[in-house]
């Protein structure tokens, strides 16, 4: 491939080091970071294709660079920086972007590198993805030569319909499935042939060490040796998330299907980290950007620059929630909390707004307590922690709700609980609906029974439909979903032809 | 080679033609049209293509936001609002509309596609002929300022070579004349087709909004098709009730005149046109003519035929009626054309436009003669 991108020297490579230090001094822990300079045009190529320089040929990354393309054209958007979970990690710089910019750019990738190694939901994420990604995109490229670009193409558009029925605890193996992968590395070791594969794609390995299970489980049957044949049995415990996995597994498909939802699913996992730790990610970057551009980096003739552009990146929105805001203000207000001992229960049990006001025991430990949070929390966990009555109140959170009788979006409250529980609801399961297999012989039929696990909103049915007729294309057998719709329990079922519903 | 994105891109743009393709009819039905740009291209209104995924709802209808207010203030159009946040890549996810542009070649390409339209053979052919130059062959003879110097050159380096005078120590040339080359243009010729298009519309009162609205939709696909064959087009326009006049295209859809009807007014005009403007040995002309169907008298009607027959069908590469159901309408013209001309006269083609969901059958019916 062309290379695109150019590693910084000069004035730029003084600064990195500069930056590098610091943040080190300030004790942020991280890989190696590659600062790669890029125009736009290249800038869009890798953000369409989410950070990576080369992925798997599919339309959709098409469609992300028209329309960035077009978006950066007309001054509608402009992507800063781009950094990618990896080790080395790497870093996208824009060529047109002013010094200042650079310096805050810098700053900001090194909250995330320290980020992505420290935080505990990123533990097992693949660190050399680059060459996944590579590898992945060279597989799909043969897979197409040989079976036709449409073919390919049109069997990955439907497994993109799974993309987000994944099992979060996936991320944290439990014991059992700890060892498990310690059996196929076992099977890995046996055969010389698997060495290449070292260092490469986990959905290859799992991919291949389960077709091998398969021939091995024939042999030992055949042998009658009943003990072999325990590994082989269909392990899927039910209600099970994982549901790429299942039909990787199970579904009646060929080997190269088979394989590209490992492919696929391998870097749906890869992704999530990224998507249950949005604003902590942001928040964390964010604020040592502002600290170390405010207390180190900055020359005076940039402040104008500098707060222009993060008032812009940290700006409060009546639509949306900012994840940079709410993240950078969350970190500073438990720094605070914490340097001035305003935590525990004494604090808590204090009745006297006055004294709960003034409340300073000196405590210093605010430092300590955010790297200590951004180590151990997701998003849920740091909202419900530390997201409290005083910080919703100073943050001027609302929800709104749109008002059939006025025509408009209007503010609908302001109450500290009910914001609480929307912001939670939002991020649980990273706000997608909970999707649960419930069995894959529904009915005696060989049917699939999917259950949406109903917590208050329903799904969206048109495209509850569309989904099914691709899950269908794949285990080639009914499918049936069991939701609540309108308060009504129903079954959705699917039959290769028509959708009925069948309302409990 | 590009960059591998631009392959996907190249296949989201495929994808794209696609679902248009698949929702012509729904588009052209619902007179959904194509915006025209400022840069010769279309705006193509298009949902969202993003991957079905089980998904919530839109029911719980709002959302959250940060700042100022009480319940009950509304959400936007108030001091202090944010300004929105920086974009984020990659994962994002939500209905994306998207913004579409198609060239006018790849919209008509679609049209042709999905009506299976056979390209047009043109009927003046080399009737404009524009010659072009190239240099691109050499000669022995010409001016000093076409001087080709390396082939002259080479020419005189195999001269001394032949005749053993060459020295590589000391390479010294020097061309002689008949040495010289010079370059040399060829001519080309191509013939340019140009078309008009000539629409007539009865705007007497019987004919309505909706009405209009097909004749519209139908005309600027009409008009998209023959773009993409023909190089230079003109288009005009003439509206009539009892008498006919030459209108610009604003006025043609927009006009909504009142009182009776003669047709012959229309074909006079357009024969009038066509004898000034339009020579038929050069031009290929296209006269279309849209009514409900209701003409004045049957004495009319008689002459409407006669001026067909004498000099509008012989100088045109096709003559279209397109009759628009109204409810006022009778719909006789169509049977009178059609009793003179019958169902399959070569030069003249004739339909019927029921509703809205008819046009695109209608359109096939026009150009799918491939005149």
């Amino acid at each position: 491939m062309v290379t695109r991108t150019k590693t910084i020297s000069g004035e730029l490579l003084e600064l990195k080091e500069e930056i590098e230090q610091l943040a080190k001094d300030y004790g942020l822990d991280f890989h190696p970071v590659i600062f790669e300079m890029c125009d736009y045009d290249t800038i869009n190529i890798l953000a369409s294709q989410g950070g990576f320089p080369t992925r798997y040929p599919h339309w959709r990354f098409g469609m992300e660079y028209d329309q960035m393309s077009k978006n950066y054209a007309y001054g509608l958007q402009k992507i800063y920086e781009m950094v990618i979970n990896t080790n080395p990690c790497y870093a996208y710089l824009l060529n047109v972007n002013p010094m200042v910019d650079q310096k805050i750019v810098m700053c900001h990738v090194y909250g995330h590198a320290d980020f992505f190694k420290n935080n505990f939901w990123f533990k097992n994420t693949n660190k050399k993805m680059m060459d996944v990604m590579a590898n992945h995109g060279t597989k799909i490229r043969r897979y197409m030569e040989k079976y036709g670009q449409d073919k390919v193409e049109s069997f990955i558009d439907r497994v993109l319909s799974l993309e987000n029925l994944l099992d979060i605890n996936i991320l944290f193996e439990k014991p059992d499935s700890l060892a498990k992968r310690e059996r196929h590395k076992e099977y890995l070791e046996e055969e010389e042939d698997f060495d290449e594969f070292e260092g490469t794609s986990q959905a290859l390995k799992t991919f291949i060490s389960s077709k091998k299970r398969a021939t091995q489980a024939k042999k030992t049957s055949n042998k009658e040796d009943e003990e072999e044949v325990v590994i082989t049995e269909d392990d899927t415990k039910f209600p099970n998330k994982d549901i790429m996995k299942f039909l990787m597994e199970n579904a009646p498909i060929t080997e190269w299907e088979s394989d590209v939802i490992g492919i696929l699913r391998e870097e749906a996992y890869y992704f999530l980290p990224q998507r249950i730790t949005k604003i902590m990610n942001e928040g964390w970057a964010s604020y040592w950007h502002s600290k170390m551009m405010t207390q180190k980096v900055m020359k005076a003739s940039e402040v104008i620059d500098f707060a222009d552009h993060h008032a812009g990146v940290t700006a409060m929105s009546r639509k949306n929630i900012n994840p940079y805001k709410i993240g950078i203000e969350l970190f500073r207000d438990i720094e605070y909390r914490w340097n001035t001992g305003k935590f525990g229960k004494e604090y808590l049990d204090c009745t006297d707004m006055a004294q709960k006001a003034n409340w300073d025991r000196e405590t210093n430990l605010g430092m300590e307590k955010i790297f200590d949070v951004r180590r151990t929390h997701n998003d849920i966990t740091f909202i419900d922690e530390f997201f409290t009555k005083e910080f919703c109140e100073r943050q001027k959170l609302f929800t709104y709700k749109f008002n059939n009788r006025t025509g408009r979006f209007e503010i609908d409250s302001k109450e500290f609980e009910e914001i609480k529980s929307k912001l939670l609801n939002a991020l649980t399961n990273f706000g997608s609906p909970v999707i649960e297999l419930e069995s894959a012989n529904y009915s005696n039929r060989g049917e699939l029974l999917l259950r949406h696990v109903h917590q208050g909103v329903d799904l969206d049915l048109n495209l509850a439909q569309e989904t099914m007729k691709n899950i269908f294309h794949i285990w080639k057998r009914p499918i049936n979903l069991a939701t609540i719709s309108e308060d009504k329990e129903s079954i959705l079922h699917f039959d290769g032809k028509e959708l009925k519903a069948e309302v409990k | 080679m590009g960059h591998p994105i631009k392959q996907d891109h190249a296949r989201f743009r495929k994808v794209v033609k696609g679902k248009i393709r698949d929702s012509l009819k729904k588009y052209i039905s619902q007179g959904e049209m194509p915006v025209p740009k400022s840069n010769g291209n279309f705006k193509v209104p298009m949902p969202s293509i993003d991957t079905p995924r089980f998904k919530f709802g839109d029911k719980q209808n709002g959302g959250m936001g940060q700042g100022e207010g009480e319940a009950g203030d509304p959400v936007e159009g108030q001091e202090g609002e944010g300004q929105p946040g920086q974009g984020e890549a990659g994962e994002g996810e939500g209905n994306k509309e998207l913004d579409i542009e198609l060239s006018l070649e790849e919209l008509a390409n679609i049209l042709g596609e999905e009506l299976e339209l056979p390209n047009i053979e043109p009927k003046g052919k080399k009737a404009l002929e524009t010659t072009s130059e190239k240099y691109s062959s050499i000669n022995y003879t010409g001016p000093d300022s076409l001087k080709h110097i390396k082939r002259s050159y080479k020419e005189a380096l195999k001269r001394e070579i032949s005749l053993g005078n060459y020295d590589p120590d000391n390479p010294c040339l020097i061309p002689l004349k008949e040495d010289m080359r010079y370059r040399s243009a060829t001519q080309s010729v191509e013939f340019e087709n140009s078309a008009v298009v000539i629409y007539m519309m009865d705007v007497s009162g019987s004919m309505g909004d909706e009405q209009k609205e097909i004749v519209r939709t139908e005309s600027f696909w009409i008009n998209l098709w023959l773009k993409s064959q023909y190089k230079d087009i003109e288009i005009r326009y003439i509206i009539h009730d009892a008498t006919a006049k030459e209108v610009d295209e604003k006025t043609f859809f927009r006009t909504r005149e009142s009182g009776g009807t003669l047709i012959s007014s229309a074909f006079k005009l357009c024969q009038q046109i066509i004898e000034d403007n339009y020579n038929p040995s050069e031009w290929n002309i296209y006269p279309f003519h849209f009514s409900d169907g209701d003409n004045w008298s049957t004495d009319d009607t008689k002459l409407c035929l006669e001026i067909l027959e004498n000099s509008i069908i012989p100088a045109s590469n096709v003559f279209c009626y397109g009759q628009v159901e109204s409810r006022y309408g009778s719909g006789q013209f169509y049977k009178d054309l059609n009793n003179k001309f019958g169902e399959n006269h070569e030069d003249i083609i004739l339909s019927k436009i029921k509703n809205k969901d008819a046009i695109l059958d209608s359109i096939k019916d026009f150009l799918g003669k491939g005149k």
